[in-house]
């Protein structure tokens, strides 16, 4: 069909399926049926980690709501009254741009920590792996290791095994219930919930309470690793954020392959063997089931277990470690050194990810620190555009919401400018109390035709007596035609 | 109440809703029943762009039972609330009920921060400071769209704080005029007055009753057809408040000032209402609300 000198066209192959089913080919439901993962333990550097990122988020978690500021709760997201108390700031639902900036930089942080060494987040802080650890953490102490754990399940109703499952559901109950109450607590003073909840109180915070606790119950104790495979997003496109520098859990497979079992006695190199010696310990000890050897899987949380499981068998056969590690696809190909991989750390993409997360952080930082305690809005009344009042004067009206963003009452006074002969005539000093927000009313006078018709900007400034907070909003005064 | 115009269409849509759902259901069952050839490499086969090749990972199964778990409910939805054309549901849910609901036990909820006040007088409330503030926000919320935020008023819209009453400004009447609303009209007067150059004079009569700068000459010609006006404003022009007819002779003018106002006032009449409040808040909050806008023209009793 192409003439000549044409450039032939670009012929998209399509093998066809095959038709019969042959030896080579198995015939599979179009729902697959969960194949329970039963993780061996394992001890070691990274499995160290894990610990202590599980010590270190859920001490933050079950123990930040306990923690007072003065008279209140330290972090408290009161949703009802809107009014959001971290530490010592009142931060009102006009605030709002500070949580998109916290979830910017959380956004951020997530590429960048991708792009430096994969699923970090996955492996070592979500709250998906953290739970499921403890969990299985619990069902390892009741039931045994991984092959006890296999033979109970496959066994028959003893006695023993219906002890051992109830007095595992039972922990597992007890701590979704804990971590349940803790969440709410973050949204209804902790102490207060405790009291409300020992009555049978509270009929929202109960289901939420039991909702999160079910959650948790569900997802730690048996979706596990399913969550991660279908549910999050996160899991998908992370690949996005990877590049051929970025650290993954890799099997070194020309140093592995070919694979055997050997006597420790015998050369296996003259065998022909490599340094796998195929005694599936990396497969025993992943969380989602999976065989590292296989190359990089979309299911790996590189959680760095299987490093550490190879890493105990390396040493008992006396092999250098490292079979499996942390390291970059182009660290594998090039047989690079560590300092390599490192120098291939700074590369554009994790530059400009750190310079942006960087710049955001003190962006924020400083708003926080300089941040005004006080925000006003101003709305003109909308029903009068302007009144004309005894003494030859014109008047408009406005209302003026007063958010006192600090913990104790203040007077404010406010003033306006931007006309010749503008005055306020209503009340120019207000009260507003603690946290509170208060509208009032504000009448604005000038001398009849001082202004030409028309909209004229004038300001309000507003400061807060005895303080240097100050506020200057625009608006606008009307003179009718 | 039907929102269908004809029982078919009613029909028509729990038809369709009930299709869809059992429509699910029997894909749900069909795929369920599928098994299909995959290779030992978990590939479909297919390979696009040279070596994109499509893999072959099922769904879990929870998934499956999952989107089951939705059709039982949206079926126990369909039974229970409404949803299948006109079928109201066993429960007898609707918006209307819920609103209702929700409005009682916002009430009740409420209820312990108006205790206090119930027995207070509209002098005592209107002094006391909590009360107060719940009073201001009743007032913007409900009265300041037309009344103003300072209560000023505007043209068409009366000023709460001059102390000029249209109704009465004792807490009864302020009481009866937020609960029940108001309308006051003014019939059309210039049959009664006369012709134009007589509606121009009665118009400068009334300029001169409150002291205004009129025309006396023609003040004094339209003095005996002001009569027409008497039956509702008085003799005197003082008005009379169990009519809501407006005093004439304060230098007030809610609907405007001059001849040209009061004579498109004479000429056309006017109807100016007042909408009822009683339905929209509760006792306790208009008895709050009579105190902050009595409190406006009146000296509030501070308790000590």
């Amino acid at each position: 069909m192409n003439s000549p000198g044409e450039k032939p066209r670009k012929v998209i192959p399509i093998a066809p399926v095959a038709s019969e089913p042959s030896a080579s080919h198995s015939v599979a439901s179009l729902y697959e049926a969960q194949k329970k993962v039963y993780p061996r333990s394992i001890s070691g550097f990274f499995a160290r980690w894990r610990w202590a990122m599980v010590f270190l988020t859920q001490a933050v978690f079950y123990g930040l709501p306990w923690l007072e500021w003065g008279q209140r709760q330290m972090v408290l997201f009161d949703l009802g009254a809107r009014r959001f108390y971290i530490f010592g700031l009142v931060l009102y639902p006009q605030d709002f741009i500070y949580l998109t900036g916290l979830l910017i930089i959380s956004a951020l942080s997530l590429f960048l920590f991708t792009a430096v060494a994969g699923r970090l987040w996955c492996g070592f802080a979500c709250p998906q792996t953290v739970y499921t650890e403890i969990f299985m953490w619990i069902e390892h102490k009741v039931e045994g290791e991984r092959s006890a754990r296999v033979r109970l399940d496959n066994g028959p109703w003893t006695l023993e095994k219906v002890w051992k499952k109830s007095l595992k559901q039972t922990l597992w109950v007890v701590i979704s219930l804990w971590t349940g109450f803790t969440f709410v607590g973050y949204f209804v003073p902790i102490r207060q919930l405790g009291a409300e909840l020992m009555a049978l109180q509270g009929s929202w915070q109960m289901f939420w309470v039991l909702f999160y606790g079910f959650a948790t119950y569900g997802n730690a104790g048996f979706l596990r690793e399913q969550v991660c495979k279908y549910m999050c997003p996160y899991a998908r496109f992370q690949s996005a954020m990877f590049d051929k520098d970025t650290l993954i859990v890799t099997y070194d497979e020309t140093r592995g392959e070919p694979r055997g079992p050997r006597i420790k006695t015998v050369d296996y190199k003259a065998k022909g063997l490599g340094d796998c010696i195929d005694c599936t310990l990396c497969v025993q000890v992943c969380p989602v089931g999976i065989d590292i050897r296989d190359g990089l899987q979309y299911e790996c949380i590189g959680c760095g277990l299987c490093v550490d499981a190879c890493n105990s068998v390396m040493d008992k056969m006396h092999y250098p470690r490292g079979l499996i590690r942390f390291s970059t696809q182009n660290a594998v190909a090039k047989g690079w050194g560590r300092a390599e991989i490192f120098r291939h750390i700074l590369r554009p993409r994790v530059l400009i990810y750190t310079s942006v997360l960087v710049a955001l952080c003190v962006g924020m930082l400083a708003s926080l620190i300089v941040r005004t305690p006080l925000k006003v809005d101003v709305v003109r009344d909308r029903a009068a555009l302007s009144r004309i009042v005894a003494g030859g004067k014109l008047e408009n009206i406005y209302r003026l919401q007063i958010m006192n963003a600090t913990e104790s009452t203040h007077r404010y006074r406010v003033s306006a400018t931007g006309l010749d002969g503008l005055e306020l005539v209503s009340e120019s000093e207000f009260e507003v109390a603690a946290a509170e927000s208060r509208w009032i009313p504000v009448n604005l006078r000038i001398p009849y035709d001082s202004a030409e018709p028309g909209s004229h900007p004038v300001h309000f400034d507003i400061e807060a007596v005895g303080t240097n907070a100050h506020v200057r909003e625009k608006s606008v005064f009307l003179v009718p035609r | 109440m039907s929102d269908f115009t004809h029982n078919f269409w009613s029909i028509y849509v729990a038809g369709m809703s009930l299709a869809g759902i059992l429509g699910c259901l029997l894909l749900l069952w069909l795929t369920a029943r599928k098994k299909v050839v995959s290779s030992s490499d978990n590939t479909t086969g297919h390979v696009w762009d040279e070596d994109l090749t499509e893999m072959n990972n099922p769904m879990p199964r929870w998934w499956m039972w999952m989107f089951v778990l939705t059709i039982v409910f949206s079926l126990g939805y369909l039974v229970f609330y409404p949803g299948l054309g006109n079928f109201a549901g066993t429960l007898g849910w609707t918006q209307v009920n819920e609103y209702q609901d929700e409005m009682k036990r916002g009430e009740v909820e409420i209820a312990p921060v108006y205790a206090r006040f119930a027995s207070m007088s509209t002098a005592q409330l209107a002094g006391d400071a909590p009360a107060m503030a719940i009073g201001e926000r009743l007032f913007m919320n409900n009265c300041a769209q037309c009344h103003g935020s300072d209560a000023h008023g505007s043209k068409g819209f009366p000023n709460l704080t001059d102390g000029d009453w249209l109704h009465g400004g004792s807490p009864e009447k302020i009481s009866e005029t937020i609960h029940n609303g108001r309308v006051g009209m003014m019939p059309p007067m210039v049959a009664a007055v006369g012709t134009p150059e007589e509606v121009r004079n009665v118009a400068h009569y009334v300029l001169s009753l409150s002291g205004s700068p009129h025309d006396s000459v023609r003040a004094s010609l339209g003095k005996p057809k002001f009569a027409a006006c008497a039956a509702c404003h008085g003799m005197d022009g003082k008005g009379n408040q169990a009519l809501g007819a407006p005093n004439l002779t304060d230098d007030i003018w809610l609907h405007g000032w001059g001849e040209a106002a009061i004579v498109a006032m004479v000429n056309n009449g006017k109807t100016n209402e007042m909408p009822a409040q009683a339905g929209k808040l509760t006792e306790p909050q208009l008895a709050v609300l009579t105190a902050y806008v009595w409190g406006k023209s009146n000296k509030p009793e501070v308790a000590r």
